[in-house]
């Protein structure tokens, strides 16, 4: 067997062996040390709604009505099994025109001025399943969820609150409400009256 | 959104410290790890299962037919695996993958690239992710790392052809470096919230009604040596930014220390090796000046968009915002990784324009795992041979003649890759049933493909997302600027660290060219941006600076 045939045949054993301890063993003891350590986050953050898991807190959920808080546009509809950005280029027009449409339809919801609207509003996120939005555009749609699900604008507020972020990814990132969380104390305040 | 530089300079300041606390640490352990005599049982083991003699000194073309049979191969089991992958264990229901994408996928995993022209989500299981994708995290970082220290071995050895052996070299990255740190790494992730389970059917009914599919699969495991390794192909198509593999702007932050920790601790690698830490520090200079410099106009190029576009929010995540998107996007681009958590297609234009920057540099601040440190010890041969014919001597780089045959080595690498990059881009844009890959008007199409191929040949892996590269025409021309764009200056390095290590240590005179210090720092750094401005100038002008600048 000539030198390259000698090489093959141990690149082939080589691969072999070192798969089963990279491919295999390796994601087999972080998801040993995951259910051990941290085995909320490990499986994906699961928040529950009357006992039921009702998705992760970490991914944005679809929302029509006049009940919940509006996540951020997305450009897979918010549905997990195809992650994506729009990857518009930032002069595209197809851009400016969803822009301009998500801040009219946004605009009519929350019965302000087009001006009003805040740009996370508008504008779809890089991984489509942001679920998180500005205080602003939070504080935009106070009122509309208030009515909506028959609560004084101060209770919605505090929950706002509570659903912000604080602290150390506040401050690296930026304040932020998470509008999965936050619709889902909506639930529970209601599930209390 | 709106730059908090408050956030961003005190990010920045962490980054700086916790780097400068690992560096010489680390940088100790490399050179400890690839200098050793002694085998772990472990590895001991292995060598004998796969029939390595690891005593075997290698000559340098030994070394590299190794190193290229060991790829090739890897392509082969990965464009096969993908393949059959309706037929191989945990494939949770995923048939074969497109021939091309397949083809695609396994060049670009094993060349440290990472490009991702497949779909995860609807395209790879749980078996091909972890048996094929995430194996080749580690082994092509370790192959970046092999070169290196055989390169390095050139300067240091004297009157031999041998360059030590590939497979210890592959090996000891893999389990000594690469494992540790990605299990430590991990950990940390999934604190944070990544995820790592073996779900992924989960259909929940929503806080809001409706229903959604929750994603599961082995995700921290494969993050975190993703970004160790510099190679930055995603668990999910979105990314780092997807909130599974990037949970908050804490695991943000994290993440790019992961991208950056094993490049900034080469040079001191580098140093400990050839004796002189001195010329560690040296390099280690220019990485950290280009790094701060690009990190700093890249929030600057975002954050001034914003006073005057309509879209600056597009393609971001609102739990990072500016400080941790520039500071990622940086990051990724000035080393091989690829990974991204924002679009870089819908960035501000000089913003894209300065991601493409970065890569054109040739990932040399701090670079890859591996190749950053090789690119920029090519490069100080060139300030070395300038600096040589600026004071009228026979240039020498610790002790080993630059001479003619060195030279057209150099000549040879710095060619390779924007070669690649132009050729490439052009071919694509003269050929309009090609070039449609690419949807966007005016510029901007022409940066989508611009920045594929500089991606590609630069071995980064990250995209202006919006072209589409799974069709036959542009999945075979990336392929190709991947494969050569990896293993051609690696086989240029491998040669060029042969003909070194041939020759006889110069003994340092007065009149020798100091290869340390703020002059040859200043030298080196002035090189680096001339090439690279000379080269690619042209190109800039017409996508990013025409759309950027042109409003």
């Amino acid at each position: 067997m000539n030198a390259y045939g000698r090489q093959i045949l141990t690149s082939l054993r080589f691969l072999f062996f070192v798969t089963l301890l990279l491919g295999l063993a390796y994601p087999v003891l972080i998801f040993g040390i995951g259910a051990a350590v941290a085995p909320a986050q490990a499986n994906g953050s699961i928040i529950t709604v009357a006992g039921a898991p009702a998705g992760s807190s970490l991914l944005a959920q679809p929302v029509t009505g006049e009940k919940f808080f509006y996540p951020r546009p997305s450009a897979v509809a918010w549905d997990p099994a195809t992650s994506s950005a729009s990857n518009l280029g930032p002069n595209q027009p197809a851009l400016i025109e969803a822009i301009a449409k998500n801040r009219a339809e946004v605009a009519a919801r929350e019965k302000v001025a087009p001006s009003q609207v805040p740009i996370d509003a508008v504008t779809a996120s890089g991984s489509g399943l942001d679920p998180d939005i500005s205080p602003a555009y939070a504080a935009l749609q106070v009122a509309r969820v208030a009515s909506a699900n028959g609560l004084s604008d101060a209770v919605v507020t505090k929950l706002v609150a509570e659903n912000t972020s604080s602290g150390i990814n506040a401050f690296l990132g930026q304040a932020s409400v998470n509008t999965t969380t936050l619709n889902a104390a909506l639930l529970q305040v209601q599930g209390k009256q | 959104m709106v730059l908090n530089v408050f956030s961003l300079i005190t990010q920045v300041v962490v980054l700086i410290v916790v780097l400068a606390v690992l560096h010489q640490p680390m940088g100790k352990y490399l050179a400890a790890t690839f200098t050793s005599h002694k085998h772990l049982a472990v590895e001991r083991g292995l060598y004998k299962l796969s029939g390595v003699d690891p005593q075997a000194d290698q000559h340098w073309k030994v070394y590299l037919r190794s190193l290229i049979a060991f790829s090739v191969v890897s392509i082969l089991v990965i464009f096969a695996g993908l393949l059959l992958q309706g037929v191989l264990p945990f494939n949770q229901g995923m048939g074969a993958v497109d021939p091309w994408v397949a083809m695609n996928t396994a060049v670009s995993f094993v060349t440290n690239t990472n490009w991702q022209t497949y779909v995860p989500e609807t395209t790879l299981g749980f078996g091909a992710q972890m048996l094929l994708l995430a194996v080749q995290n580690f082994l092509s970082a370790a192959v970046g790392l092999a070169v290196v220290v055989a390169l390095i071995r050139g300067l240091v050895r004297a009157e031999t052809r041998n360059l030590g052996n590939f497979w210890v070299d592959l090996t000891r990255g893999t389990f000594r470096v690469l494992l540790p740190l990605a299990v430590i790494g991990a950990v940390v992730l999934l604190i944070t919230g990544v995820i790592q389970n073996w779900g992924g059917t989960d259909i929940h009914t929503l806080v809001t009604g409706a229903q959604q599919t929750v994603p599961g699969g082995p995700v921290a495991s494969q993050e975190a040596i993703k970004l160790l390794g510099t190679n930055g192909g995603g668990y999910f198509n979105a990314n780092s930014a997807h909130p599974f593999e990037n949970p908050t702007a804490f695991s943000n932050l994290f993440e790019i220390l992961l991208i950056l920790v094993i490049p900034f601790a080469l040079p001191a690698m580098y140093g400990r090796m050839v004796g002189d830490k001195r010329q560690g520090y040296t390099l280690l200079t220019v990485m950290v000046a280009f790094w701060l410099a690009s990190t700093a106009l890249m929030a600057w190029a975002i954050a001034a968009f914003s006073g005057t576009g309509t879209s600056i929010g597009e393609g971001f995540e609102q739990r990072f915002g500016v400080a941790p998107s520039a500071l990622f996007a940086t990051a990724t681009t000035l080393t091989s990784t690829g990974a991204v958590n924002v679009a870089h297609d819908s960035l501000p234009p000089l913003a894209g324009g300065l991601a493409m920057l970065n890569m054109m540099l040739g990932e040399i601040a701090p670079g890859g795992v591996g190749s950053g440190l090789y690119g920029l010890l090519v490069l100080s041969v060139v300030a070395v041979f300038i600096g040589g014919l600026m004071v009228g001597r026979t240039p020498e780089y610790l002790g080993k003649k630059i001479g003619a045959p060195q030279m057209k080595l150099v000549a040879l690498y710095i060619l390779v890759t924007p070669a690649l990059v132009l050729l490439g881009t052009a071919i694509t844009v003269a050929i309009p049933a090609i070039s449609a890959a690419a949807p966007a008007e005016g510029p901007h199409g022409f940066s989508e493909i611009l920045y594929a191929f500089t991606s590609a040949a630069n071995n980064n892996g990250s995209a202006f997302g919006g072209i589409t590269s799974s069709g036959p025409a542009l999945a075979s021309m990336l392929a190709v600027a991947m494969f050569v764009g990896r293993f051609l200056p690696i086989a240029l390095v491998l040669a060029l660290a042969g003909s070194l290590a041939k020759q006889r240590k110069i003994p340092e005179t007065a009149g020798t060219l100091a290869t340390h210090g703020p002059l040859f720092a200043a030298l080196l750094g002035g090189v680096c941006l001339i090439l690279t401005a000379l080269t690619y100038f042209p190109a800039l002008a017409l996508g990013p600076a025409a759309e950027g600048l042109l409003k």
